[in-house]
């Protein structure tokens, strides 16, 4: 993500930009994949604390994992828009895709929270510390984007990400995919498929 | 890489213009000394630090080895004590590896892969200054752990649950995992960095087959890191929580299991193993054909037996792991891969040995020390294959022979090629060769030492002796053997000595004299075609590229009875070094400040949280003032060529 342009041809037709992103989207499958594994290794591993069958409020997850995915929806619009020049709508899309991001980090947090209320502390059991490390890493992934995605607002809302720019648009829209995608993984793994009760 | 920039970038986030940038945002401008140094972005030039860096550490992870022989050089050793001795033998382990070696073959891979593929930096040059500075941070936060109440005490590979704050309470293992994950950043954004460089940037006509070796090797090597290093770094973060927010992730008591972290371990470790080795063997691929002067035997089969070693990496790290109790179909599975593993580290012995049957050989250092990998590294390929068999890798566990196995793989494959890599390019860098009587000295001194120190270790370790227990017993047999083992490493750290004093007194004797001649060796690849040492902006004009061994195709061709002969000299074919008007990209501040972040946020983790805002806070700054930089200062315009010499 460093602010180079090239106007060259490279040897792949993709810009550096480009391909770096996705290079490290594909070291970013393996950081995940190793949570993954220690989530499901440990996810029987309850010691004396809460299951992970008693305590999951699949619902309410499957609402806020509703909203992150809406916001890829919204993600592809922002850089649609950008794509046709028009950057009134890149705003309102991109101001959109941060918000609903935001609202699934502070479902997040009720979550952990009502978690740490029920007895679920990050040193209970194994489960425990595989589930907050596992979803805390997706957490942190998000708000990054979030983060990301103000900067993009505020740089356009100050007038300088036009049409010619929209590549950036797109790097950070594959990054944000990304973690939406993720994220698939991560809830049917923990929350759909059925999880040991005590 | 001349950039022109689109004008919607040519505004700063404040909407100025940028050729008029705040004072903050302006990009240095050099100014001679240090300040070119610290503020490079050039990929030479990060090269040689990477390189100065880890010759450093080198002799640090060398003086570690030195104590510990000391230790071992007797029975009942008293020089160094238990603890100490765990602490010393577990940083002479990842000072090697992770600060010495990985580095080291990161200076080659930045200073060559541009040249090779005819390019003029790397992809991300402002990412690459990054890379090395951030290396730099993590080498000297770990090494910072002797100071703080001990360093690491649980060996390189840090198996649970003696990491844990019960059996390792001070604080050296934070440091290792802390310091390890900051130099794991370093190492993936160069990865990442370097294989968008090799994928994106070769020279017109340069297709991925005529890549040289060196260049193919370095691309797997910088995909293993892409893909091995997050798997650390998720074992080092589990490690740290644990240890640190009492994560119950290796608490046997609650249900955490140990094998846990020696299967992430593994899968970043034996990658890890590949990742050392392949620099090696690009190196010495290119050094063999032109001292056989035979082009390499096998092209595709070397490239292709690299990529087959990437991918079998993968597959093989439990055999690090048959006496931890894993059952016995993974066993089966895991001794077969390993056996399988062996075919095409093989194949590439042979290639290596038919590119210089029937060749004019030149035994010069470069070349001795390329033969030098050929043949002890396939003795560590044989003793590895007897790991390979179950049953007698039970008796080897945790004994001497592994220690022996793995010496013979990493100093006699990995250390070798380096070396030769350094007398081979030396004049490439520094435009003097080093004294080839003294490089003939340090390769037959640190053979002899070399196979001295490691020979016996195979034997003792037969025999039974432990590795890792700070003493022995007399009556054993260890006697003999050990004493031997403490003079070959004595040896070992002559010829290294050696090999200073060569870079010193060489460097003496070519002061005042004009830089050697261009192409010292009638060498094949791209790199050579620029004068010696390599001008700031490389590439007076991009090569186009025709063949394989491009370079050395515009100085042969054939007669009419197909019979090779010269038809032009290296003077008419090679590039001058004076063009004007090349537009490179401008230093930068801000990877050095992200840099000198991340120690601090390590240690807040570990102290107070008030450094970790404060690391933090310079580590963002220097983010964000790096994003708000002026992409390049339009008053700098144009390089002036040969303005400095590195």
């Amino acid at each position: 993500m460093t602010n180079q342009t090239h106007s060259e041809e490279t040897s792949t037709g993709l810009s550096h930009n480009k391909l770096g992103m996705w290079v490290f989207l594909g070291s970013e499958c393996l950081l995940f994949g190793a949570l993954i594994s220690t989530y499901l290794i440990y996810r029987g591993r309850f010691a004396d604390g809460p299951a992970p069958g008693d305590i999951f409020d699949i619902p309410f997850t499957s609402v806020s994992s509703f909203v992150l995915l809406m916001s890829s929806l919204t993600m592809v619009l922002a850089l649609s828009a950008l794509q046709r020049g028009d950057e009134r709508n890149n705003r309102l899309w991109l101001l959109t895709t941060a918000l609903l991001g935001a609202v699934f980090v502070g479902g997040q947090v009720y979550e952990f929270t009502t978690f740490l209320r029920e007895g679920l502390g990050y040193s209970t059991s194994p489960f425990s510390s595989a589930f907050f490390t596992l979803t805390g890493f997706h957490g942190v992934h998000v708000s990054l984007g979030v983060v990301f995605l103000m900067s993009l607002y505020i740089s356009s809302a100050r007038g300088n990400l036009h049409k010619e720019r929209a590549e950036t648009v797109e790097l950070i829209g594959l990054y944000w995919h990304f973690v939406d995608i993720v994220w698939i993984f991560i809830f049917t793994v923990i929350y759909l498929v059925p999880s040991p009760t005590s | 890489m001349t950039q022109t920039m689109e004008p919607s970038s040519m505004t700063t986030s404040n909407g100025e213009k940028s050729h008029r940038p705040l004072g903050v945002y302006t990009r240095p401008k050099g100014g001679g000394g240090w300040r070119d140094w610290v503020t490079t972005v050039d990929h030479k030039k990060i090269g040689i630090l990477y390189g100065a860096a880890a010759l450093f550490f080198f002799v640090i992870g060398g003086i570690e080895a030195l104590l510990i022989r000391l230790q071992l050089a007797t029975p009942n050793g008293t020089v160094l004590g238990a603890d100490t001795y765990n602490q010393v033998y577990t940083m002479h382990g990842v000072t090697m590896i992770f600060l010495a070696a990985m580095p080291l073959a990161a200076a080659f891979a930045n200073y060559l892969i541009p040249l090779q593929i005819g390019a003029r930096d790397v992809a991300f040059p402002r990412l690459n200054a990054m890379s090395f500075w951030v290396f730099l941070a993590g080498g000297i936060f770990i090494n910072l752990s002797w100071l703080f109440g001990g360093a690491p005490d649980g060996g390189w590979f840090a198996y649970a649950p003696n990491t844990g704050i019960v059996f390792s309470p001070s604080h050296g293992m934070d440091f290792y995992a802390i310091g390890l994950q900051i130099t794991g950043i370093a190492s993936l954004v160069s990865g990442i960095n370097l294989t968008v460089t090799i994928f994106n940037m070769r020279a017109p006509g340069m297709t991925l087959f005529k890549m040289p070796v060196f260049t193919w090797m370095m691309l797997v090597v910088q995909l293993l890191l892409v893909f091995a290093m997050p798997v650390i770094a998720v074992a080092l973060f589990l490690l740290t929580f644990s240890r640190l927010y009492g994560a119950t992730f290796f608490t046997p008591e609650l249900g955490g299991d140990p094998l846990l972290w020696q299967h992430l371990f593994w899968i970043f470790g034996h990658p890890e193993v590949y990742i050392l080795v392949l620099p090696a063997f690009g190196i010495i691929s290119e050094v063999i054909p032109t001292f056989s002067r035979k082009p390499i035997f096998g092209y595709p089969f070397m490239v292709f037996s690299g990529i087959a070693i990437g991918f079998m990496g993968w597959g093989v790290w439990a055999h690090h792991m048959f006496v931890s109790g894993i059952g016995p179909v993974s066993v089966a599975a895991f001794s077969l891969s390993t056996m399988f593993i062996a075919v095409p580290t093989g194949v590439k012995i042979l290639n290596w040995m038919a590119t210089m049957w029937g060749g004019r050989i030149k035994f010069s250092a470069a070349m001795l020390f390329a033969i030098g990998v050929v043949s002890m590294f396939t003795i560590g390929g044989l003793s590895g294959v007897t790991h390979s068999v179950a049953p007698a890798d039970t008796q080897q566990t945790d004994t001497y022979y592994i220690v022996a196995h793995f010496h013979y793989v990493i100093f006699g494959g990995i250390i070798f090629g380096l070396f030769s890599g350094f007398y081979f390019w030396w004049p490439k860098v520094f435009g003097h060769k080093l004294s080839e009587k003294m490089g003939k000295l340090n390769f037959w001194v640190m053979l002899v030492g070399f196979n001295l120190t490691f020979g016996p270790m195979h034997i003792l370790g037969l025999q039974g002796m432990s590795r890792r227990i700070d003493t022995y017993s007399p009556g054993f047999g260890f006697e003999t053997w050990n004493l031997v083992v403490t003079i070959g490493s004595f040896m070992i750290a002559l010829s290294v000595l050696i090999f200073l004093i060569n870079v010193v007194i060489s460097a003496r004797n070519a002061r005042g004299l004009p830089p050697t001649e261009p192409d010292p060796w009638d060498a094949r690849s791209l790199e050579w075609i620029t004068p010696n040492p390599t001008p700031a902006h490389n590439f007076d004009e991009i090569p186009i590229v025709e063949s394989l061994d491009e370079f050395w195709h515009r100085k042969y061709g054939s007669d009419e009875d197909g019979k090779v002969v010269r038809v032009a000299t290296a003077e008419e074919v090679c590039q001058d070094g004076t063009a004007e008007g090349v537009h490179l990209p401008s230093p930068s501040y801000w990877p050095l400040v992200f840099a000198i972040g991340l120690p601090f946020i390590g240690l807040g983790l570990i102290y107070s949280l008030w450094l970790c805002v404060f690391g933090g806070a310079l580590a963002l700054m220097g983010l964000y003032a790096w994003v708000f930089e002026p992409v390049d200062d339009p008053d700098v315009d144009h390089h002036e060529p040969q303005k400095e010499d590195a």
